[in-house]
């Protein structure tokens, strides 16, 4: 029956002709998860969700691309409007659109050229969307200018890791990334992947663990990602427009590999230098296992009468955390909340009661805490994850040491 | 007024004679897929002057789902017209035209066609076309760039007989201090100093090119007019800097001693620049391009005033002075800049007119720009498509055959000169070339090579791949392209790259 319907939709006129050799074909050079099929490119529409972070230079084109790639299903953050500077590389915008989302006014656009597209726009900060808005998402792909927020929606999708026993994390709760930017005359592209494999690693389905990248490297943030691919654009000549084209189809690509199969996706940093002719080169990174951020989260140990703003005092004194402003979840709830002033309200009367009680007198999880945090004397914001162990309660006795505090 | 606000981010990277460059081009697009498209969309958001899009096929389904210049209410019409239209949208500043013909046939029909343009983007052509459209532009004088997206690979190529570059931008560069060669008024500047000065705030605001000066002159005193050129030899002369200073905290003596290496340096100009001034282009006659004449009169400036040296850049880095010492440096400096500069107008003017022509119709400002560069110059020649094709470079395509690192190499660099390529690019380049044959001629396979050299799964890729043309392959061989384009109008350097 399948294979009945792919014959005939390939002989029948479709949109997807180009995209159908790569999607319902096999071939040789191809992820193991890849099964070619009308199927795949059916599913690619129906179920993957794809959240695009900026609507800027690179998010245009994002939006685009991914669009034109057979995903179906895209959503997209902006908090900024339209300025008449941005009409010369943000090829969705006209000047009559000056003042409006950014974000409204992409999604119009695409919509209105691709047809079956449906694409969500949020106008709004990323900080105020709550953690559970991007767990929903099968791939987030970022197209943002700043490092604070690329920092940050890092920190988002490491907080959906869960840890095995032997401090691994669960390959279902690996959150796929895709990161493209521009600084100044630069320009990057990254991919933080999740689909299990790796030809090229002997450890075979251990692979995500050996790949994630040392962001800290590149841009001095104490954050790692899992799995995570990038390009570096150094352009000494910074066409504007064609060089947020040359990044967004990079990361689109590699969002299909990584939602397909259908091609082997790079491993796993990626530099391209175009200032002395064309050079690219792919190294391999290594997941720092202390990282701060995609880690299995600082542990710490705890008396259970500790209340929870006493928790919040040691969290401001803690020497890797120094986080101040404090606002604290367990398990999708919130303990406490810094704002907005209804939460706060109806959160403070937590702050004098036991910690130990307030997460269900759990001998130990994880809680999420989102706050400020300061390095070099600039403050920025942060989400920590946190590995909470109350001392004297059963069942802790033989627990993990690896990566505490 | 809405244009000069639209464009002023970018004047402010290549500057408003780059961006008027850009707005007097005259661009012709062959084929309007995806590949096309992007390429011209990201021109027309610069700001280029006039477009020509050439394409023979009406919109399709399939085109929908690849190419964002079209869309539904666009089916059945001409690709040209609808791409053309959705151009204008993006910047109505642009003069968008196009001719409804297959780029095949109108290579074969009207080759005069394309010399009415400054530069031609060439898509989705195969060997044969390219063959011939590369002959026709050479011919007119025509910047060429091709451009192909083939599933999952693609190439950008250049073809132009030659691109001359006078500010090529490049990133490491050694300032121009001439310590290893000091003139006149350098030389007695330094002599005003005395090392030995008793009062210790004068001593450590000697200027470190005072100090290198002096003590690079004495050197060659004790070693027969020679500078330090061994290992040791560099050790001792850095040495007596160290003995030199009088107190730790010197920042001027730690500068010469970081700075050494710049009396180390051979005197004279560099060998690629050398080759440039040994070309045969330097014998210039009525049709000899400015940069030609340029380098003509840089060549007697070499050989007599110059004495082996190119131009002053007249330039100088931060370093630890007093103020006043600084500017006086400063001055010496740009004062030599300005006489060589003068010497060097003097030597163009009358090439010019002992070719017969204007001795003014080179800009005093080109020929400035063309003294602070001189050291920077460059020549890319990029060779016929036919020869290419015809006469490969055997050893190092099998050098790069036999590179085992193609997995990994998502991002793959071609460039006209296949000594450049790297890793997998040649077994793409290859099977690009090999499919193009097998359209042309069923039956034959390319035959220069083993095939069983070619690993089998790539060339499985290749057929896979169905000659599909996927947005966003399109979308990135289209940006390189439009890269490419932008930097040919702006006569900066040049460079090509394939992707897969």
């Amino acid at each position: 029956m399948a294979a009945d319907t792919s014959v005939q939709l390939q002989q029948q006129p479709s949109k997807s002709r180009d995209l159908d050799k790569l999607l319902l074909r096999p071939g040789n050079l191809v992820g193991p998860s890849f099964e070619p099929g009308a199927e795949l490119r059916d599913d690619l529409q129906k179920y993957v969700r794809v959240l695009v972070v900026g609507a800027g230079g690179l998010g245009c084109e994002l939006l685009k691309d991914l669009a034109l790639s057979g995903f179906s299903n895209l959503e997209v953050i902006d908090m900024d409007r339209i300025e008449v500077t941005n009409l010369n590389r943000q090829f969705l915008f006209r000047l009559e659109d000056v003042g409006k989302p950014k974000a409204e006014v992409a999604a119009k656009r695409v919509m209105e050229r691709i047809s079956g597209v449906n694409i969500v726009p949020h106008f709004c900060r990323i900080e105020d969307k709550d953690i559970e808005f991007y767990n929903d998402f099968s791939i987030i792909a970022l197209g943002l200018d700043s490092i604070e927020a690329r920092s940050y929606i890092n920190t988002v999708a490491c907080s959906f890791l869960e840890y095995d026993s032997d401090d691994n994390p669960q390959e279902d709760t690996i959150k796929p990334m895709v990161d493209g930017g521009t600084e100044g005359f630069k320009g990057h592209a990254r991919v933080h992947r999740g689909v299990p494999f790796d030809p090229d690693n002997p450890k075979n389905m251990k692979w995500v663990y050996d790949e994630a990248v040392k962001r800290a490297e590149l841009f001095g943030i104490p954050g790692v990602t899992y799995s995570f691919t990038q390009g570096v654009v150094k352009n000494i000549i910074p066409a504007i427009a064609s060089t947020n084209a040359i990044i967004s189809a990079a990361c689109a690509l590699e969002t299909l590999k990584i939602a397909t199969g259908c091609s082997k996706t790079l491993s796993n940093y990626l530099t391209y230098n175009g200032s002395e002719g064309l050079h690219t080169k792919v190294t391999e990174f290594e997941r720092d296992k202390d990282c701060l951020v995609c880690g299995p989260g600082i542990r710490i140990e705890l008396d259970p009468s500790i209340t929870l703003q006493k928790f919040m005092d040691l969290l401001e004194e803690h020497p890797k955390l120094l986080l101040s402003k404090a606002s604290v979840t367990h398990r999708g709830k919130n303990l406490y909340m810094q704002a907005p002033p209804v939460l706060e309200e109806m959160t403070r009367s937590n702050l004098t009661l036991p910690l130990f009680n307030l997460m269900g007198e759990l001998p130990k999880d994880i809680v999420h805490v989102n706050g400020m945090t300061s390095k070099n004397d600039q403050k920025t914001s942060c989400l920590r994850k946190l590995r909470v162990v109350f001392k004297g309660v059963d069942g802790v006795a033989d627990m993990d040491t690896a990566g505490g505090a | 007024m809405y244009c000069k606000i639209f464009t002023l981010a970018q004047c402010r990277i290549w500057g408003d004679q780059g961006q008027a460059a850009l707005e007097k081009s005259n661009i012709c697009l062959l084929n309007c897929g995806p590949t096309g498209s992007e390429t011209l969309k990201n021109l027309v958001l610069g700001g280029i002057g006039s477009i020509t899009v050439v394409d023979g096929s009406k919109v399709e389904d399939g085109d929908l789902g690849n190419n964002f210049l079209v869309d539904e209410s666009s089916l059945g019409q001409s690709k040209a017209k609808c791409v053309c239209s959705f151009l204008q949208e993006l910047n109505d500043a642009v003069k968008a035209k196009f001719v409804e013909e297959y780029p095949d046939a109108l290579i074969e029909t009207n080759p005069s066609f394309f010399s009415q343009f400054t530069l031609v983007v060439a898509t989705q052509l195969v060997e044969s076309s390219m063959v011939k459209l590369d002959r026709i532009c050479r011919e007119a004088n025509v910047i060429l760039i091709f451009a192909r997206s083939y599933g999952l690979t693609g190439f950008v190529r250049i073809s132009l007989k030659e691109h001359t570059v006078i500010e090529s931008k490049p990133e490491h560069f050694l300032d121009d201090l001439r310590l290893n060669n000091p003139w006149p008024e350098l030389k007695s500047f330094a002599e005003g100093f005395d090392l030995n000065v008793q009062d210790p705030v004068a001593h450590k605001h000697i200027p470190y090119v005072v100090i290198l000066v002096k003590m690079a002159d004495e050197w060659a005193k004790n070693h027969g007019g020679r500078l330090p050129s061994t290992r040791e030899e560099k050790k001792e002369f850095k040495d007596l800097l160290k003995a030199g200073m009088v107190a730790q905290d010197e920042d001027n003596y730690r500068e010469a001693i970081e700075s050494s290496f710049k009396v180390f340096a051979p005197r004279g100009i560099n060998s690629e620049l050398q080759q440039i001034l040994n070309d045969s282009s330097v014998e210039v006659d009525s049709s000899s391009s400015d940069f030609w004449v340029l380098v003509a009169a840089l060549k007697e400036f070499v050989t007599n005033e110059g004495g082996g040296e190119a131009p002053l850049e007249g330039s100088i880095p931060d370093m630890t002075s007093s103020t006043e010492q600084y500017v006086n440096l400063q001055n010496i400096y740009q004062a030599k800049a300005e006489a060589d500069f003068l010497a060097i107008e003097q030597m163009t003017r009358n090439t010019l007119k002992k070719i017969g022509r204007d001795p003014n119709s080179i800009p005093t400002a080109t020929i400035k720009s063309f003294c602070k560069n001189a050291r920077k110059l460059k020549v890319c020649r990029y060779r016929p498509i036919e020869d290419e094709f015809n006469s490969p470079n055997l050893s190092e395509l099998q050098k790069y055959l036999t590179d085992e690192d193609y997995r990994l190499s998502p991002f793959i660099v071609n460039s006209s000169n296949l000594p450049e390529l790297q890793n997998i690019a040649v077994g793409i380049y290859i099977l690009l070339r090999a499919v193009d044959r097998f359209a042309a001629n069923y039956n034959s396979f390319p035959g220069q090579f083993d095939s069983a050299s070619l690993p089998e799964d790539l060339i499985n890729e290749m057929c896979r791949f169905g000659a599909a043309e996927l947005h966003a392959v399109a979308a990135l061989v289209g940006g390189i392209a439009s890269q490419e384009v932008i930097k040919s109008l702006l006569s900066l350097k040049l460079r090509a790259c394939i992707k897969s």
